[in-house]
């Protein structure tokens, strides 16, 4: 069962061959035996788990089940969810306690799914190896002693380690498709503005989007009906028609234009990621893409330009994080500054203190316009470049990240090296475009691992149905998407 | 040295939406601590700003008020600072686009011959959030915060330093307050703090045209208060700049007690507010058919008012003035003469009697317990020559105490003017035969003699002769 994907899962649902609690304590039970070392999950509440599965099936009874009704599925610990700690991967939200649900929490309750637990994740999602969590890092999957990715670095090695059948995660540089590529999954970052990003606990407003995390993109589309959709209570929400993601899933792909940007396979990227990227390439052309050289001339400065607009939303939307209503608080303090700086020093990790000084920095008197209206100009460049380049394809491909998992504590006191893992999947964001990260097969590592490579493919705006076009082909035709690490059984 | 003060005004207006300027929360004042306070209102994480378009309105009407650009586009930013009473830590505001540009409202400064109008040029007025309140002293060496206030809508008008002195910047911001109010976007209560100046003062020497270094008392919630403020802040400068001193930049708070003001910041360690566009919220545009939407809406403004009282009724300018000085008082006065009453009498009963006995009782109009149609029926009575003037005035005050109509008070007092030409020319043969001696004045050239007469008769009348009348049977009789 634990293989199978979300839609064969929903039908053993809907033809009653298992219920919904039944399969649900299933996934549970996994999690009991091998999260205690994966780290995935940071929260469960069984009880509250199990009670939606027993209202699933009685959804599932009445005849009243949908296509997600049922199916366990992990909520990044970015959501906050009523009743549920909701920690965003930080001390400072040790204890807080959802007071009400995020958009995509309601949902997937709308339809019947069921909350499995909270994934862990990078600290207020800031990281590309889960190793900046305070719940501790997360081993990834195919190899324990590499990291999954980040930041949603606990959704990806769930789903990987089969705890769960999808997850959910958010993407402001990458967090989607960077561990989705390193544990071999197929995850989505949508068009800015498709997904709501009410009760997602803002990182940076103007890049955040959350979207699926799952085995392959048939389940994803599932999931994007889902969570999609116009919600009034995030002004960024695009008020646009509801649109069935799986419409075009089976549609050929002849005459397809696939556009490869040069920049994506130069100087930086791995000779074993660059092989597997341009196998699947290949694999393309053999299903009718017609391949088109491109160039995205400014994706170098898009890390640069990220680096400053980034940490610049960042430090602002922490500041409420100031330990007077909700929150850690530091208990001996003095006056009311002391207060302030002992709660967010003790209550922050280093790479978050380290993004909200550059931000800071970067908005202050006399540094503003050289820094943030000039990365404000770059990032309007680099949508056009984009927009140049959707001119001539329909779609771009490249690989998602330069290289496959690295070691737990290779990177960590480099943060520069650990920046340019996102050097791929940054500018998708900075354009609000929609990208998309999916399994084209795996490289061997210096010790005899096999490590997964991710293919990256890039739509034009609301194109998804497109993307995921592209990507349900190469998985009718190849099976990495269906490989399953070893020791998890 | 002759010195002139330079005066500019920032004035928040909490704006009369039933909700937050971004969230559903109530923003009715004095309920229970945080009570109306939402997950919006306490900044919990994930939550997002969602722009009240009703507070947009409220600009629109404003920036039509003082015939100002209103902005096709403009744009929300933070404003970041750390305070337990801005939940965010950052308030949403407008910094480098507002809504509402340049415009320019006139104002009457003085009463009397010595009164004159002048124009006060408006910058620009921006939306942002109110932020909440901390609470000292609720409980033992702590320090409560009520966020119900934190998010109420503002509207900060700015004005360009045009003011001159104490006397035109409480001019300005009495006839900003009305105006606010006249267009329904501002309950303009003072002590709720509805209507808050802060007031920007420096001075220079006479004829000089550079400014002086301002200084900026904050928060100033009553007229007087600001009257006195801007007096001490403008002599304090004068005497620190001729002692050889010099003026810091700086907020000054002032001091109702002791009638001084007190530095409370030097600007210089002011913050880095760190201002950047929102990006939660998208930029605000406004169409041409938003504007004329709300221009359909828009009251007939007080100097278009004005201009037609004083062409339609004939009414002098410093009446016509008087009366649009609010719109409950301009209604008053419409209702009166659209119950009857000749225009120009309404005119003088509403700006005397009426408003002596408001300003008496600190009532405002709406309270009055006689109503325009009560007033039209009184002044009907004097038009109609029921009653003298001297009268009316009884049976106003009769009136205001609750007593009655017009009608039953005039009778019931037995106050109706004696009209009946054969009555009063009874009453003056009388007066003439019992005071020989004035009238023989009076023939000797002494004029003052005839009004003796006059009065002698309306006395003899116990006041209820027609005054007009008495003259006439009596010019007759002396002259004939």
């Amino acid at each position: 069962m634990i293989n199978k994907s979300l839609k064969q899962l929903g039908a053993m649902l809907q033809g009653k061959e298992i219920s919904s609690v039944e399969m649900t304590q299933e996934f549970l039970n996994r999690i009991d035996r091998l999260n205690p070392e994966i780290n995935a999950f940071i929260t469960l509440d069984k009880d509250k788990t199990l009670a939606q599965a027993k209202h699933a099936d009685s959804l599932l009874a009445a005849g009243k089940g949908t296509a997600l009704t049922g199916l366990p599925i992990g909520q990044k610990d970015i959501f906050v969810a009523k009743g549920w700690r909701t920690t965003c991967g930080s001390k400072m939200l040790e204890t807080f306690i959802g007071p009400y649900d995020a958009d995509i929490i309601e949902r997937f309750d709308c339809v019947g799914a069921v909350n499995l637990g909270k994934t862990n994740m990078d600290e207020f999602a800031m990281g590309s190896s889960n190793e900046t969590s305070y719940y501790g890092k997360v081993q990834n999957p195919w190899d324990r002693s590499r990291v999954p990715g980040g930041s949603s670095g606990g959704s990806a090695a769930a789903v990987a380690a089969r705890l769960c059948a999808a997850a959910t995660g958010t993407d402001t540089g990458g967090s989607i498709r960077q561990p989705a590529s390193l544990c071999g999954l197929s995850g989505l970052k949508p068009t800015y503005g498709l997904a709501s990003r009410f009760g997602m606990i803002a990182f940076a407003s103007s890049l955040d989007q959350s979207g699926p995390m799952a085995k392959s993109c048939e389940d994803m589309a599932l999931m994007m009906n889902v969570l999609t959709g116009f919600d009034k209570r995030d002004s960024t929400s695009l008020n646009r028609e509801k649109e069935d993601y799986a419409r075009d899933l089976n549609k050929p792909l002849a005459g397809l234009k696939v556009g490869l940007p040069k920049e994506y396979f130069s100087e930086g990227l791995g000779a074993d990621v660059a092989k597997v990227v341009n196998e699947a390439i290949a694999e393309y052309k053999k299903l009718g893409a017609q391949i088109v050289d491109i160039s995205l001339p400014n994706t170098k400065l898009s890390i640069p330009v990220y680096y400053v607009l980034a940490p610049a939303e960042a430090s602002s939307n922490l500041s409420r994080f100031d330990g007077v209503r909700y929150g850690h608080r530091a208990k001996e303090h003095g006056d009311l500054m002391d207060m302030y700086c002992k709660s967010r020093a003790e209550g922050f990790g280093a790479e978050v203190k380290r993004r909200i000084l550059i931000g800071a920095y970067v908005l202050s008197a006399g540094y503003y316009d050289a820094y943030y209206i000039k990365a404000q100009q770059i990032r309007r460049l680099i949508a056009q470049d984009f927009e140049n380049a959707f001119k001539q394809c329909d779609i771009i491909m490249g690989p998602t990240a330069p290289s496959t998992a690295f070691k737990a504590g290779e990177k960590a006191d480099d943060p520069v090296a650990m920046y340019l893992q996102d050097i791929y999947t940054i500018a998708v964001n900075l354009a609000g475009l929609p990208g998309m990260s999916i399994p084209a097969g795996f490289a061997p590592s210096d010790d005899g691992k096999r490590l997964p490579v991710g293919l990256q493919i890039i739509g034009n705006y609301f194109d998804e149905a497109r993307m995921l076009n592209a990507g349900h082909a190469y998985q009718q035709v190849t099976d990495w998407h269906s490989q399953m690490p070893e020791g998890i059984e | 040295m002759e010195w002139e003060v330079v005066i500019g005004l920032e004035t928040h207006t909490q704006l009369q939406t039933k909700t937050k300027i971004f969230s559903g929360a109530s923003t009715a004042f004095g309920s229970e601590p945080n009570t109306q306070a939402c997950v919006v209102s306490l900044a919990f994480p994930g939550v997002l700003p969602v722009l009240n378009q009703e507070a947009v309105k409220c600009a629109i009407k404003f920036g039509l008020a003082v015939n100002a650009e209103i902005a096709p586009r403009s744009v929300f930013a933070r404003k970041n600072y750390f305070y337990p009473d801005l939940p965010k830590g950052y308030q949403i505001s407008q910094y480098e686009l507002p809504v509402v540009g340049k415009g320019s409202m006139t104002i009457q400064v003085g009463n009397g011959d010595k009164a004159y109008e002048k124009v006060i040029n408006i910058t620009r007025a921006h939306l942002e959030e109110d932020a909440g309140k901390s609470v000292h002293g609720a409980q033992e060496g702590m320090s409560g915060i009520d966020l119900n206030r934190a998010g109420t809508p503002l509207l900060e008008i700015v004005t360009e330093p045009d003011m001159r002195s104490a006397a035109e910047a409480v001019a300005y911001a009495k006839k900003l307050h009305d105006l606010v109010q006249w267009i329904g976007i501002c309950d303009g209560n003072m002590q709720e703090g509805s209507f808050r100046c802060d007031v920007n003062v420096s001075v220079r020497p006479k004829g000089s045209d550079k400014l002086g270094t301002r200084r900026e008392i904050k928060n100033l919630n009553s007229f007087k208060f600001m009257q006195q403020a801007i007096e001490y802040e403008t002599s304090w400068q004068i005497e620190t700049l001729e002692d050889g001193g010099t003026i810091q930049q700086s907020t000054v708070l002032f001091n109702p007690d002791t009638g001084e003001t007190r530095a409370m910041r030097s600007k210089e360690e002011a913050n880095d507010y760190r201002y950047f566009p929102d990006p939660d919220l998208l930029p605000l545009a406004i169409s041409e058919s938003d504007i004329s939407k709300v221009k359909a809406d828009m009251p007939e403004l007080p100097e278009a008012m004005k201009a037609r009282f004083e062409a339609q009724y004939g009414l002098a300018h410093y009446d016509a003035n008087a009366l649009t000085s609010s719109r409950g008082t301009a209604n008053y006065f419409v209702a009166t003469v659209d119950a009857g009453s000749d225009a120009k009498l309404a005119a003088n009963w509403v700006m005397g009697s009426v408003s002596a006995k408001l300003n008496a009782e600190d009532k405002e109009i709406s309270e009055s317990p006689i109503s325009p149609n009560a007033l039209a029926s009184l002044i009907k009575r004097i038009q109609d020559g029921t009653i003298s003037n001297n009268a009316a005035k009884q049976v106003f005050e009769a009136m205001w105490a609750d007593e009655g109509d017009a009608d039953s008070i005039i009778e019931s007092k037995g106050l109706k003017q004696v009209s009946d030409s054969g009555a009063i020319e009874a009453i003056v043969d009388e007066v003439l035969a019992a005071n020989a001696a004035m009238v023989e004045e009076f023939k000797a050239g002494k004029e003052k003699a005839f009004n003796a007469l006059v009065g002698q008769a309306m006395k003899a009348s116990k006041g209820k002769a027609n005054p007009a009348q008495v003259n006439e049977i009596l010019k007759k009789k002396l002259g004939g």
